[in-house]
């Protein structure tokens, strides 16, 4: 070997050491291949909620039922996330362009708008055109994901009316009859604290349970079109109208309404305060029917338990028939994993979750329930009906916000029920981050 | 070996790969969130250039001073806390325990190695007052207190989460300090002694002059340590209630991504930074002059 090739080989080895250790850096650093994220996936993968079990063992059931084809040629792989970071973890994944094929669209709408603007998200109502299914999905479960997203890019896997269920029995041992009226609510909350029993089991913690409440009341008050007028722009949370909704539930929490402790009551504590018979009322959606239609869970019976919309304000400009409703925390579908294989799973799902939901979970979906299920739970039926009376639905408290809004406003609504925040301070928060 | 370290092509291979590591996980980054600064928008969105706005909204934020004056408390607190105890169960081990101390250190040094989401969940447990009272709630009821709900008031969580943070860490100082300690010569102490000096007086005028330099030490690992926190925090009261228990760290994540704003988020980061260097830099400068004639 001649001395010029020596020195060109002294000087390349060391370039070619750094350059190779940058890549493995740059390889390790990159984003994982997991099934998803461009390249075909190698198996259904599916974000859940932690706390939504529903979807899951409808998704499970389905794999070694209806779908088990489906499931062969690509297995359902369930990842879950707590609801309270779930926004963050689509963030961070549709930043990586790492989504996987299914996954909860997180609490604040923005962010799948986000992920569709940014065409990471699957348009479903297309897809399900050329699948040739679009009518596995109820036109009301559509207009209310256009009303809320815009255009259809979720899965409606819950369709659901929010109301307040009541313990009859204990309703009855105290003479009390289901409110109409706010001001029935808080006779018949005193009745039951002065029973010793816990008037509205209420999610504290969590808060948005705190603020479903304060939503319904705003638009029993000021009318259904409440909170658009706030997203316009033409009215602020900040307004005397919407602070006295805020104020309303304060008083809820001042009076002792929510029990003690209600800001570190979470989810399946107030749950379970319910099913156990230690409280009255219970502010909560649909969805909760699998757990009341579930023995094993509910120890008052599924027969015990009644149903009442949120209640009208005596002078208010709303009407207790216009039912909140929501299509829970929807699906989204990632844009690059689609393929046959992906396909096929949603015409299976488009077919049977409908059905299998609500005959296996008593959860009643946005899907066609293609095969009519015989022996329904009667308050699954109660609900069924009291949805399709109703002539017009509202949206949620933070439906139309952002997701700075939205986290502040949930954060925020421990504080309110505990009376830590006042509502104009509450609503001075929220109104900040909404920005405009 | 002179004759190796003054080839570059030694040096690049001998430094090369570290700087390069260097270069990819810190530099880079670095300035990457500083050009963030003067955009807005995150990686689904896409970003547009908004000059110093951020910087700008930084002064007008409510929640950015809220959450600053958060993280000075907590590393104030902290701080204190951690190194006078850490201090006083190295007094403890090395003049009271002596070579008995073993035993104790190591049971004090316990929890730096635990998981801190896992001392997190312990203390949500130890606290907790639904669906059943936790230790300290019953232990409460039994003297006829009532239940107290720690993590709903900003002020019984704040301690909470102080509590948690000295039980954690004072085991780790007290090892660093023993160290200085150890260090001090016997004779020193035992002419001390000869010369009248005991107890607190010992302390006050030997022991303490003669390790200040590795409680400065500790100063700065603890200050410095106490304004990044975050997972303690977020695995405790993710800081809650409301806003209350959030440092800037936490403001920062959310900011970035939860609110999807990732250049308002990075001049959160940097306001950080300065904050970090500034304590850093005064922590420097009054270590400069000689602590033992102060």
């Amino acid at each position: 070997m001649t001395t010029a090739a020596k020195n060109v080989r002294r000087r390349v080895v060391p370039v070619a050491a750094l350059i190779g250790a940058g890549t493995l850096l740059l390889t390790a650093c990159s984003g994982s291949g997991d099934g998803s994220g461009g390249s075909a996936p190698t198996e259904f993968s599916y974000l859940s909620l932690a706390e939504n079990t529903a979807v899951q063992d409808t998704l499970t059931g389905l794999s070694t039922g209806a779908c088990a084809t489906q499931q062969e040629a690509l297995p359902l792989s369930i990842t879950t996330q707590p609801q309270a970071g779930i926004d963050q973890q689509l963030q961070l994944l549709g930043g990586q362009g790492a989504l996987p094929v299914v996954f909860a669209a997180g609490n604040s709408p923005q962010v799948i708008k986000d992920l569709d603007s940014g065409g990471q998200v699957l348009d479903i109502g297309s897809t399900f055109d050329d699948l040739g299914i679009a009518d596995d999905i109820i036109p009301a479960a559509k207009s209310t994901i256009e009303a809320l997203y815009g255009s259809q890019i979720v899965l409606p896997t819950e369709f659901n009316v929010e109301g307040i269920w009541y313990n009859k029995k204990i309703f009855a041992d105290n003479g009390i009859q289901a409110p109409a009226t706010w001001d029935d609510l808080l006779a018949a909350s005193d009745s039951l604290k002065a029973a010793g029993v816990t008037p509205l089991s209420t999610a504290g913690k969590d808060g948005w349970p705190v603020t479903r409440l304060l939503g319904n009341y705003i638009y029993r008050t000021l009318g259904p079109d409440a909170m658009q007028k706030v997203a316009d722009g033409e009215a602020k949370l900040t307004d005397p109208e919407y602070v006295a909704a805020a104020q309303a539930v304060a008083d809820l929490g001042a009076a002792g309404d929510f029990g003690p402790s209600v800001g570190s009551i979470d989810y399946t504590t107030a749950v379970n305060q319910f099913v156990n018979g230690e409280a009255g009322m219970f502010y909560m959606g649909s969805w909760i029917l699998s757990v009341f239609n579930d023995p094993a869970q509910n120890k008052i019976g599924a027969e015990n338990i009644g149903f009442i919309p949120f209640p009208e304000v005596e002078g208010g400009g709303g009407s207790s028939d216009q039912l909140a409703a929501n299509i829970g925390v929807p699906l989204g579908m990632s844009a690059s994993a689609y393929d046959e294989k992906v396909g096929d799973w949603l015409t299976c799902i488009g077919d049977n979750f409908g059905t299998d939901s609500l005959k296996n979970q008593g959860v009643i979906t946005g899907f066609t329930v293609n095969t009519p299920v015989a022996d329904l739970p009667p308050l699954t039926q109660t609900i069924q009906d009291a949805a399709a009376a109703s002539p017009e639905s509202v949206l949620w408290f933070e439906a139309l916000f952002n997701a700075k809004a939205t986290s502040t406003s949930q954060t925020n609504g421990s504080q309110l029920a505990t009376g830590a925040l006042s509502p104009a301070d509450f609503m001075a928060k929220v109104q900040a981050d909404l920005g405009n | 070996m002179n004759r190796v370290l003054g080839d570059w092509r030694a040096i690049t291979i001998l430094l090369g790969p570290a700087l390069l590591v260097y270069t990819l996980v810190m530099l880079v980054p670095i300035l990457w969130s500083l050009g963030y600064t003067v955009f807005e928008g995150n990686p689904i969105t896409g970003f547009t250039f908004v000059g110093f706005d951020n910087l700008a909204h930084l002064f007008t934020d409510p929640r950015v001073l809220e959450a600053l004056v958060f993280t000075l408390k907590y590393a104030f607190v902290l701080t204190v806390l951690q190194v006078v105890f850490g201090y006083l169960l190295s007094l403890m081990y090395v003049f009271w325990l002596r070579r008995a101390s073993g035993l104790v250190r190591t049971l004090v040094f316990f929890p730096v190695v635990l998981p801190t989401v896992a001392v997190a969940l312990l203390f949500q447990k130890l606290f907790e007052i639904v669906p059943q009272n936790g230790l300290v709630n019953s232990l409460l009821n039994t003297v006829g207190i009532p239940s107290v709900d720690w993590f709903s008031s900003p002020d019984s969580a704040f301690w909470v989460i102080i509590m948690m943070d000295v039980w954690r860490s004072m085991g780790f100082y007290a090892v660093l300090l023993y160290a200085g300690l150890v260090d001090i010569p016997e004779e020193t102490l035992e002419s001390a002694r000869l010369d009248g000096a005991s107890g607190w007086k010992l302390v006050r005028h030997i022991v303490i002059p003669l390790s200040l330099p590795v409680l400065l030490s500790s100063i700065i690992f603890s200050i410095n340590g106490t304004l990044k926190v975050f997972d303690s925090i977020l695995a405790l009261t993710n800081g809650g209630p409301g806003s209350a228990t959030t440092p800037l760290t936490l403001y920062m994540y959310q900011t970035s991504f939860t609110y999807g704003e990732y250049g308002y988020g990075s001049s959160i980061a940097l306001l950080l930074t300065i904050l970090c260097l500034i304590v850093t830099i005064f922590i420097f400068r009054s270590s400069r002059r000689d602590l033992t004639k102060g």
